[in-house]
């Protein structure tokens, strides 16, 4: 139960700079490079191609199928490479989103993240680089280990922690009494573990960490953005709500390439709420085009939106298509806009009303900016209170994490698959005790003394 | 007057305290050919058990089965002079199974002494290590209190608890080895002055009672194992023991607690007179008392001492209040109302060497060739005490013959190399016992195959005898063919199968399977097996069939653990240089370097097992030594 970080293990981590290029690379380095890769990529066998090709393919989800990014996959075979390790390098495409699932699905199947500089350190223990440059390796590594604890540190949200905390504290509870009942078989003031209470103890711990990954995809929307999408018929002010969105300077000025490569997306910080507009350059160009294309445009926008702003014109009564919108829109999360409140008013607030909640209807004039606050709030309300913020800074953010805790839920699931094998209860101990040290690396506590803390702690022992 | 010294004999190896420790480091270095003293305080108290007069158990009876196949004598001798064996864990996995023995106490250490002294190349001797002879820092002998001068290649020390040993009960207080014996007063003055930094321990141990006296009839009995199992994978079954001595079980109660509570302002543990560090795992009564204030029981195992004496020793029943108080307290519990007290428990305080100053071989940092081992290096138990005894005559024993290449046990090897590894690389904070739960790789680490893992390398040592080693290769080799021939051998689903699977309430065979598969059914045994396929051809020695069903039936956690062995033996075997100076290496953190300083690891294995040294540290220790390395080569 020591430190399980190896040199051998097989190590990952996504090599470009962060939100840059439209391409990423994710790296792996290991005697387990070639294998890992393959179990999350469909297109050729890795395992038989010749080394230094590159192979078209797409990486898919095992647990669902699902396919996460359409890709390049190098195959670098020892000993001609960086590290002098297997090595497979994966060319993304589908962003930093993509990146990170990939990453994430790497670090799920069997690699550990790379600790800094490791890539470097390994080439150099590996005779790649020459003797003038192992101090500077030394320095790189210090100094990227300040830095990366500094993350770590911010990233590790404060509830998350928590919660896994309590989570290895009930395995723990469970591998203390089974260890007493191995190390002091005669002492009878403990209950004797069974392999029924363990089944019962890995089966709520499992659907705990089930309800943290599925955090997971909250945490997503925060660093993805929630997907907005501005609706509207023509000329009811969609551009202009757009440009103050925009021209507030709030913006996050990177055009990352979609998943859908000829969109572009643009993000603006609506109070801390990252939105990621949908088709902006649709509303730019359909303002002066044909209707229908709009509609269409406006049709495939709000399928893939979180959130939906319909814009309305205040100054003039509903028509067929505004209606139209208001159907398309109903099953979504959406805000209906009622622009130019500076002209008089001719819209029909009450039929309006019959359809939509009050709160959810505001009136500004994207023209004179007023109206805009509320605006504003009303989305930030929306995001964290609309969307599940029972816990909400509960949030599994990183790759790392959601690697780990898919390993522990696997662990539990051979825990399970034990207990369904008949095997001795000791041996079903040693998956629950890996669970436990997996959920440790992420909240950075796994020594072993904990265990024995607990068992003299909890129990009267000795002779 | 002063002591005049005098030249003695000369010795390839000295071992100074001959308990469960120096009996099996002095047996080593002996049987390795290397002409032995064993210089002990007294004669009568060879192997002597002053604490409870039994041996093995969890984890520690692995220990017992380790030492059997490397060659060492503890299992040989409780085979000799048990009066009850019992298997614990028996509803377990195989991996803790526990064999654990009562000793007849005064017979173990008569078959113990008996044994050293026909042991060639050994000389027994009474008398006290004052201080060692120390030249060029190597340790070159050591002088005894009578003056007596003995040079040696190498000395190992084993004076556990004699150490300026300090008994306490109650309020009285003198200085005391074990069970009355003389304390070692000089020897801990000499190595604090050769730079040893010491520190103070305290173990306890429980009253005795006159078992005509003890009401066994409002006890339960505990009766030993009608199934046959020795420690030794020597000892035939045929000796097994038939006439028994039961232990038997009683508690404490509210009665005993209020008279303990009552008396804590005498009690030395809660009075401040004890400055050691005792263990939590073996608490004193008033101490289980004080923590777990809220129970209102505690078990209580009486113990025979022995077959010929009526003294027997009450576990759980650790203490050092003042004896009238023990003697109400003893009265308070149900079956010893009219127990007469023959001896009463007591606190003991002594020195311990701070395990970090010792080399994985337990050989010390400080001086060369010299090595402790047991109790002195805070550990208890007989059993931890006899592993490193072992360990350590082994490495004086080589050391004396010029053998270059140490013999270090790994945590993957041996429980006793768990044990040696935590102790220099964490050390301890207070005396150390082993548990099932220290050792990652139990589920390899079995007292099953002891045997296995260890034979081979006895013998290359000497300490297994060539006819013992050809047993075991036979064995070995029944092993390996019978596991060949049920991964070969199709079971066809005949009527008879399906009809004993049904029978078992297990799902019916559809297609043939092999023998192997047959068997890692949950409700498959290895007999079971043998009425569907032919015999073998020998027959099959049960220990071998005990083999074949857990490879088989735990095969996928075996390799699991395996795989997880063999990364780790190939971090243990990246070696940190001798003599690499930390303070010349940036960019470590402090911590790191004050720690890696301090324990001084062998291997970068060994380092990453020091709590404060960091991924990053390792990184960069590991980038520094191939800087080296690759300095050397091309400068």
């Amino acid at each position: 139960m020591a430190n399980t970080t190896t040199e051998f293990d097989t190590i990952a981590a996504i090599s470009t700079p962060p939100g840059e290029g439209a391409i990423s690379i994710v790296r792996l380095s290991g005697e387990d490079a070639l294998p890992i890769a393959g179990k999350i990529f469909k297109g050729c066998d890795l395992q038989s191609v010749a080394s230094h090709t590159i192979n078209y393919g797409h990486i898919i989800d095992p647990e669902n199928g699902e396919v996460v990014d359409e890709v390049m996959v190098s195959v670098l075979r020892a000993p001609k490479t960086y590290t002098r390790e297997e090595m497979v390098e994966i060319n993304t495409h589908g962003g930093i989103v993509a990146t990170n699932h990939v990453l994430q699905l790497l670090l799920s199947h069997g690699a550990r993240l790379a600790e800094p500089g490791e890539y470097t350190k390994r080439a150099f223990l590996n005779g790649r680089i020459d003797l003038t440059q192992a101090e500077s390796v030394m320095d790189l590594i210090r100094a990227k280990t300040d830095r990366a604890m500094q993350v770590a540190v911010n990233q590790l949200d404060g509830n998350l922690s928590r919660l896994i905390k309590n989570i290895r504290q009930e395995i723990l509870d469970a591998l203390a009494q089974v260890e007493v009942n191995i190390d002091y078989p005669e002492y009878d003031a403990v209950e004797t573990m069974t392999t029924q209470m363990l089944l019962e103890k890995a089966t709520t711990v499992k659907k705990q960490i089930e309800q943290l990954l599925a955090t997971a995809s909250q945490g997503k929307v925060l660093r993805e953005g929630l997907a907005t999408a501005i609706v509207g018929r023509p000329n009811v002010g969609k551009s202009s709500l757009l440009n103050y969105l925009l021209h507030e300077d709030k913006a996050i000025v990177t055009d990352v390439a979609g998943t859908t490569r000829d969109v572009i997306e643009e993000y603006v910080n609506v109070r801390d709420v990252p939105l990621k507009l949908i088709d902006t350059a649709g509303i730019r160009e359909t303002s002066d085009k044909v209707e229908k294309i709009g509609v269409e445009r406006s049709r495939q926008a709000i399928t893939q939106a979180d959130l939906v702003l319909l814009i309305l014109d205040n100054s003039e009564a509903l028509t067929d298509e505004d209606r139209a919108l208001l159907t398309a829109t109903q099953a979504k999360k959406r805000l209906i806009i009622l622009n130019k409140t500076d002209l008089p008013v001719k819209l029909d607030e009450v039929e309006l009303q019959q359809t939509v909640a009050p709160e959810d209807i505001i009136a500004i004039s994207a023209l004179t900016a007023t109206g805009v606050d509320q605006l504003e709030q009303r989305i930030a309300d929306l995001f964290w209170g609309g969307i599940d913020n029972s816990q909400s800074t509960t949030l599994v953010s990183n790759a790392r994490q959601i690697g780990l805790l898919n390993q522990a839920k696997q662990a539990l699931e051979d825990v399970l698959a034990g207990i369904k094998a008949e095997m001795p209860v000791d041996l079903i101990q040693i998956d629950m005790t890996r669970s436990w040290e997996l959920l440790g690396e992420i909240t950075g506590d796994a020594y072993q003394d904990e265990l024995l803390n607990q068992l003299f702690s909890q129990f009267c022992l000795g002779k | 007057m002063e002591v005049r010294e005098y030249d003695a004999q000369n010795y390839d190896v000295i071992v100074v305290g001959a308990g469960h420790a120096g009996s099996e480091a002095a047996l080593a270095a002996a049987r390795m050919g290397n002409e032995t003293l064993l210089l002990t305080i007294n004669l009568d108290m060879v192997a002597f058990m002053p604490c409870n007069p039994s041996v093995g158990g969890p984890a520690k009876g692995i220990v017992v089965r380790e030492i059997d196949a490397l060659g060492g004598e503890m299992a040989h001798n409780i085979d000799k002079t048990y009066v009850q064996m019992r298997m614990l864990n028996t509803g377990k996995g195989p991996a803790v199974r526990a064999l654990r023995a009562q000793a007849d106490k005064h017979a173990y250490h008569q078959a113990m002494k008996d044994t050293i002294e026909n042991q060639p190349h050994l000389t027994l001797r009474q008398g006290t290590a004052d201080r060692l002879l120390v030249e060029d820092g190597a340790c070159v002998g050591i002088v005894a209190n009578t003056g007596a001068r003995y040079r040696a290649k190498s000395v190992v020390l084993a004076a556990g608890t004699a150490s300026r040993g300090k008994i306490i009960i109650g309020e009285l207080m003198y200085s005391s080895g074990p069970n009355n014996s003389q304390p070692s007063n000089q020897l801990s003055l000499d190595l604090i002055e050769h730079g040893f930094k010491l520190r103070r321990f305290k173990t306890g141990t429980p009253p005795r009672v006159d078992g005509t006296t003890i009401d066994y009839s409002v006890t339960s009995e505990q009766p030993g194992d009608q199934e046959v199992n020795h420690f030794s994978y020597d000892t035939p079954d045929s000796v097994y023991l038939k006439d028994q001595i039961s232990c038997w079980l009683t508690y404490t109660n509210p009665t005993t607690h209020k008279i303990i509570r009552d008396n804590l302002d005498r009690a030395p543990m809660f009075s401040g007179v004890i400055e050691g560090v005792g263990p939590r795992y073996c608490p004193s009564i008033e101490d289980k008392v004080v923590r777990f204030a809220d129970k209102d029981h505690h078990q209580l195992f009486l113990e025979p001492e022995g077959r010929n004496t009526e003294e027997w020793y009450v576990q759980g029943f650790s203490t050092s209040m003042p004896e009238e108080v023990q003697q109400k307290m003893l009265h308070s519990v149900v079956g010893l109302e009219h127990a007469q007290m023959m001896r009463p428990g007591y606190a003991i305080e002594y020195d311990v060497v701070e395990p970090y100053q010792l080399r994985p071989t337990l050989e010390t940092k400080i001086l060369r060739n010299l090595f402790t081992a047991g109790q002195m290096n805070g550990t208890s138990g007989y059993e931890e005490a006899a592993g490193q005894g072992l360990l350590a005559g082994i490495n004086a024993g080589l050391r004396a013959k010029g053998e270059a290449e140490p013999f270090i046990l790994k945590r993957s090897d041996a429980y006793i190399g768990v044990m040696v590894d935590d102790l220099v690389t964490k050390g301890t904070n207070e005396p150390y016992r082993l548990l099932t739960s220290r050792a990652e790789y139990r589920l390899i680490l079995r007292h099953d195959n002891a045997d296995l893992r260890l034979t081979q390398r006895g013998h290359e040592l000497g300490l297994i005898s060539d006819q013992r080693y050809t047993k075991f290769l036979a064995k070995k080799a029944a092993l390996e063919s019978e596991l060949a021939r049920l991964n070969s051998v199709r079971i066809k689903p005949s009527a008879t199968v399906n009809a004993f699977l049904v029978e078992k309430g297990a799902t019916p065979l559809k297609d043939g399977v092999l023998a192997s598969e047959f068997l890692r059914r949950p409700e498959v045994t290895y007999a079971d097996v043998c009425q569907f396929i032919p015999a073998p051809a020998i027959e099959l020695d049960r220990r071998v069939i005990e083999q074949i069903e857990i490879q088989l039936k735990y095969a996928g956690y075996i390799k699991k653990a395996e795989e997880r062995v063999a990364k780790l033996k190939r971090m243990e075997a990246k070696q940190i240089p001798e003599n690499i100076d930390y303070d010349a290496i940036n960019g470590l953190a402090t911590e790191a370097h004050q720690k890696l300083k301090k324990i001084q690891p062998e291997t970068i294995a060994q380092a990453t097992r020091i709590s404060g040294v960091n991924p990053a540290d390792i990184a960069i220790l590991s980038v520094y030594i191939e800087q080296g390395r690759i300095a050397k080569v091309t400068g």
